[in-house]
């Protein structure tokens, strides 16, 4: 016990010397003008423009807001997901009729870049919001679907026949045992889904958006503000291991049995 | 035989289909199960030991030949087989207790007779006091204890009990045939084993069967009580000459 406890403790160390490393690097180029301030701000002036939006915002939106409505967009999308991709990835591993039906929809659509099919959803569901969280949807949808379908198809086969010989069936099979034996993996798909979908954001906000993390980068670029991109960049980033890190958190406390097989 | 015939296995063909032809997996088992036998089978691998206890069970369909459950022929699994597998294949996201509750929560018993149940069985297995925990920090004895108490809480006609002590060490095994034993006498069960340990059978089984190699069917049967003769402290069979002879005869047939 003692020996793994050093062990992270290496790692973790090991970690923040990377990331020290990296930042002495970003501050050595910009300190000798290695490169121009347009392409690489230095880290001072990145701190700067950090500190002038949280107090200013950006364009008249405070950064609360351009966090916040992209937050908004991709939970609702990653909700809806997770509404939708996880009784019918299970339905779809469980009634080979439906995996019929469903299966082949998401393998052709799944490999399509996201921005591809947004020109149709804005062809079809306009320029607002509908449009943008379709789109995040998509992205998170297929990964859940795929995992759930493959959950179903690993369940130990005792697990089935032991409620079978107990007398479960129909219902109480499906929910009482394919739901939870599941669960692991419906979660790590959770995780992966989440991931993808915001990778999509930016696409997302990229057209006729005047809000979000997404199109502040966007708009930065068009006037090469390059410190308000880099600003943006290091803010998604970071809030993108927050939200990892918090499923990761919800992961062990509801499949608390994960690994133990 | 006075008992109560529950089980009639006439002529029965399995035959697991392959990709040009099929296998013939069981082939003219006769078997007449009664109230309260403690049937164990042993038989060289691959003798179809485990396809017998499938369709026993109802997760194999039998290809050809009649088999009755209670007069009434059986369409699939159902709670009046309870099977022990040789993996307890206890539900980990489920405690202890929640395992033995599961079939007659199934079944829509009232949660005070649940309760009752589980309790019942779960201090028959000596395991109340690890009632809350999960599954997956047992040891590999006691899981195999609470898979046990989870089929008897059921009640079923008959128990079904795949290997269910081959991975467990020695010692282990002894306590768990012990167990069995004294659940058998009490309850006055009716079991249906598959074991490969001649030992195991002859000190638990008043019926031991012998199959032969594929395609399986029954060779031999032989009566015997010599877990009347078991030590009560130890769980030793008190061994003798009728024991070895037995012994020396079974390991014969299985061994050709």
């Amino acid at each position: 016990m003692q020996n793994k406890k050093d062990f992270n403790k290496n790692h973790r160390m090991l970690t923040l010397l990377t990331w020290a490393f990296i930042f002495l690097v970003w501050f050595l180029i910009t300190r000798f003008n290695l490169v121009s301030h347009l392409i690489v701000p230095s880290p001072g002036e990145v701190i700067q423009t950090f500190i002038s939006i949280v107090k200013d915002g950006y364009n008249g939106i405070s950064l609360w807001e351009h966090l916040g409505i992209s937050m908004l967009r991709l939970l609702i999308a990653s909700l809806l997901a997770i509404v939708t991709a996880v009784p019918l990835g299970l339905f779809s591993g469980y009634f080979s009729k439906v995996g019929a039906v469903v299966d082949s929809i998401v393998q052709f659509y799944r490999p399509l870049p996201p921005l591809a099919y947004y020109v149709v959803l804005i062809l079809w569901l306009g320029i607002d919001e509908s449009s943008k969280i379709t789109l995040l949807y998509l992205a998170a949808f297929a990964p859940i679907y795929i995992a759930c379908v493959s959950a179903v198809s690993n369940i130990r086969v005792e697990y089935l026949l032991s409620a079978k010989s107990l007398g479960a069936s129909g219902k109480d099979l499906f929910f009482q045992i394919v739901f939870p034996a599941c669960l692991p993996d419906i979660f790590t798909s959770i995780r992966t889904a989440v991931g993808v979908a915001y990778t999509t954001l930016v696409s997302a906000e990229m057209i006729a958006a005047t809000s979000g993390l997404g199109w502040m980068v966007i708009d930065a670029s068009r006037y090469l503000k390059s410190s308000v991109i880099f600003v943006g960049i290091i803010i998604m980033g970071i809030s993108g291991v927050l939200i990892d890190q918090g499923l990761k958190a919800l992961e062990k406390k509801i499949v608390f049995w994960k690994g133990y097989q | 035989m006075n008992n109560e015939l529950i089980i009639e296995i006439d002529n029965l063909t399995v035959d697991y289909p392959t990709e040009n032809e099929s296998v013939r997996a069981l082939d003219g088992v006769d078997l007449k199960i009664y109230q309260h036998d403690f049937i164990c089978v042993l038989g060289p691998s691959g003798c179809g030991k485990s396809t017998l206890l499938n369709v026993i069970a109802g997760f194999t369909r039998p290809s050809d030949g009649t088999f009755l459950m209670q007069g009434q022929p059986v369409a699939g699994p159902d709670r009046q087989r309870g099977v022990v597998f040789q993996s307890a294949s206890l539900y980990p996201w489920m405690s202890v207790r929640k395992n033995v509750e599961f079939g007659p929560k199934i079944k829509g018993l009232p949660a005070a007779e649940i309760n009752r149940i589980a309790s019942h069985y779960l201090d028959q297995v000596h395991l109340l006091e690890v009632a809350d925990q999960p599954p997956f920090q047992l040891s590999g004895g006691m899981k195999q204890r609470v898979a046990l108490a989870r089929a008897l809480a059921n009640e079923p006609a008959i128990l079904l009990l795949d290997e269910p002590f081959g991975a467990l060490d020695a010692l282990t095994r002894i306590h768990m045939q012990q167990l069995v034993r004294k659940i058998w006498q009490e309850d006055q069960n009716t079991i249906f084993m598959i074991t490969h340990d001649v030992d195991e059978a002859l000190s638990l089984g008043t019926r031991l069967l012998v199959m032969s190699k594929s395609p399986g069917t029954i060779i031999q049967e032989f009566n015997v009580a010599f877990c009347d003769r078991v030590d009560e402290r130890t769980g030793r069979v008190h061994v003798d000459a009728d024991y070895l002879a037995r012994r020396e005869e079974i390991l014969d047939l299985i061994d050709v």
